[in-house]
């Protein structure tokens, strides 16, 4: 399936796929709105740097998801054509899918559901976070 | 065509039905579920309790599930007895299944500790299944004095959803500490200090002497009065039909890797089972929900002929209290690294070039990437470990293992 792939040697580390991300997932039209609200929307994609890098990670949609096996209440689920989605209405917010994530690409949102990528598929088309990376490290597709 | 029975409608045997049904679309396919209804994530009930959780997202599957994967659901009735010479099971209505290939998952019992004067208490309950949540939630009204024997995790998480209808709750435990079975004494200290500020009463290293209609003394001479009683000291494995057959038990139900039992065509998966810490190698009852997955999964394929072993079972826990998270996993064998602040904890045990587990309170941002330092017994001089005590990253690995990583 067609995933959110990182090219960390393009990646600038300029944290726009995160803004991105938490914007377009907000329900705001407006950017500045967004982020001024009193507790600013949960990026589902994490830009990761130290010293020497910076890339940024959002869900691999594992087919053999460790987070969907171990979550308590049956919220997060595996659909049909491969994406992990969370039923926000069901997840308690235990985190225990934040606990068994190798990737660390479940987002917590304090007193909510947890947050994942969900591939901007609500939005159609291409995830927000590929459409606003200046630089071309973050893509979308099939590997 | 085979016919698969599993015995237990919650984690372990929905996972095994469901890898069934990966494997094996035409077996016929039947649960027998002493509790009536759909299967539900059994740590649930607490936030049924609470009233975040309401019957409509109560189910752990979509209401077509049992339809959709073609699966006979004979709930309210009970397996009482596992014939398997002939390869059958007797149920309490009066009426037997057979089968091919039999999967045990029937969890835990609660254990009810014998008690002087306890036959004088009306209002008690235990707190295991939904039906327990149910009828505390009607028996508590906002000034009902609710006793709660058991400050593990049971106990606790009772106490967190019965807050939000009565605050008059006191709690009891033997043990010097809340959650003695996954925190040590600082950690513990943390928790008890945000259940002391909500004006929960703990009495610690004490333990009931007598009960009477409406109050308790202890041996440390405590009286407590109240109107509801909550045992949760704890649960033991449902162990009584496998080992009626013959089956061999050790404190749970023995398996292998591929959750045989020592009975013929009999796997056993869940809570009920005896599994293999890979964090400490100890054979020992975990009981958490993620392992009892994993396990009824490997059951279901091995049931239908795919060949599967389980591997990298853990100990773990990811578990709040008033806002209080605490994750832990592993064991708490070798040395001990702990990053401190003032509103966080992490303490992590290392031995032998490999993180043996963690207890993180407070500041546990993609812990995950830590557990799989477990799961995978990675050497710790790979990556930089150092830095994955304050932030777990990905950064942290070799370009090489990252980049396998994340190109899937």
């Amino acid at each position: 399936m067609k995933k959110v792939h990182v090219n960390e040697d393009k990646c600038l580390g300029c944290r726009l796929c995160e803004y991105w991300c938490a914007f377009s997932h907000s329900g705001e039209k407006y950017m500045p709105d967004a982020f001024n609200l009193q507790k600013p929307p949960v990026p589902r994609i994490v830009v990761e740097e130290n010293d020497k890098i910076t890339f940024a990670v959002a869900c691999r949609h594992c087919d053999d998801a460790i987070c969907v096996k171990s979550c308590i209440s049956g919220a997060l689920s595996k659909q049909a054509d491969g994406t992990v989605l969370v039923d926000e209405s069901k997840c308690v917010g235990c985190h225990t899918c934040v606990l068994v994530c190798p990737f660390g690409a479940i987002r917590m949102d304090e007193g909510k559901a947890v947050k994942k990528c969900d591939l901007c598929l609500k939005t159609g088309g291409v995830p927000s976070c590929v459409q606003h990376c200046p630089n071309r490290a973050i893509v979308y597709e099939e590997r | 065509m085979s016919k698969y029975v599993i015995i237990g409608n919650s984690t372990a045997g929905i996972a095994a039905a469901e890898a069934i049904r990966k494997t094996d679309k035409k077996g016929s396919l039947t649960i027998i579920s002493e509790e009536k209804g759909a299967a539900y994530g059994r740590p649930l009930i607490s936030y049924y309790l609470q009233g975040v959780t309401t019957d409509e997202t109560l189910p752990y599957r979509p209401a077509d599930f049992y339809e959709k994967l073609n699966i006979t659901l004979k709930d309210g009735v009970k397996a009482e007895k596992i014939d398997p010479s002939g390869k059958k099971v007797y149920l309490s209505d009066g009426e037997s299944v057979s089968y091919d290939k039999l999967l045990v998952a029937t969890g835990s019992v609660p254990f009810v500790p014998p008690a002087n004067g306890l036959d004088e208490v009306r209002e008690k309950f235990t707190f295991y299944t939904i039906e327990d949540a149910r009828k505390l939630k009607a028996a508590l009204k906002p000034d009902t004095r609710l006793l709660i024997i058991g400050a593990g995790l049971i106990g606790l998480k009772c106490m967190e959803g019965a807050y939000e209808i009565t605050h008059d709750i006191t709690v009891i435990d033997l043990a010097d500490r809340v959650l003695s079975s996954v925190l040590d004494e600082d950690c513990a200290k943390i928790v008890s200090k945000k259940i002391d500020e909500k004006g929960v009463r703990l009495v610690l290293n004490d333990k009931v002497k007598e009960f009477h209609e409406n109050y308790c003394v202890t041996d440390g001479g405590v009286k407590v009065e109240f109107d509801v009683l909550v045992t949760a000291v704890g649960v033991k494995p449902n162990v009584s039909l496998v080992a009626d057959a013959g089956g061999k038990i050790n404190r749970g139900i023995v398996t292998d890797l591929k959750q045989r039992t020592s009975l013929p065509d009999v796997y056993a998966a869940g809570d009920c089972t005896v599994s293999h810490d890979a964090s400490s190698g100890a054979d020992k009852i975990m009981a958490v929900l993620p392992n009892a997955y994993l396990q009824g999964e490997t059951a279901g394929f091995n049931m239908s002929g795919d060949d599967r072993e389980i591997c990298n079972l853990v100990p773990l826990n990811s578990i709040g209290f008033f806002g209080v998270h605490v994750l832990s996993a592993g064991s708490t064998q070798g040395a001990m690294l702990e990053q401190k602040g003032e509103d966080f904890i992490k303490r992590f045990f290392v031995k032998d070039n490999r993180l043996t587990g963690f207890i993180l309170i407070g500041n546990y941002d993609r812990a995950g990437i830590l557990l799989s330092l477990i799961r995978e017994r990675v050497p710790l001089d790979t990556v930089d470990f150092k830095a994955m005590t304050l932030l777990p990253e990905l950064a942290f690995f070799p370009k090489t293992v990252r980049r396998e990583k994340l190109d899937r």
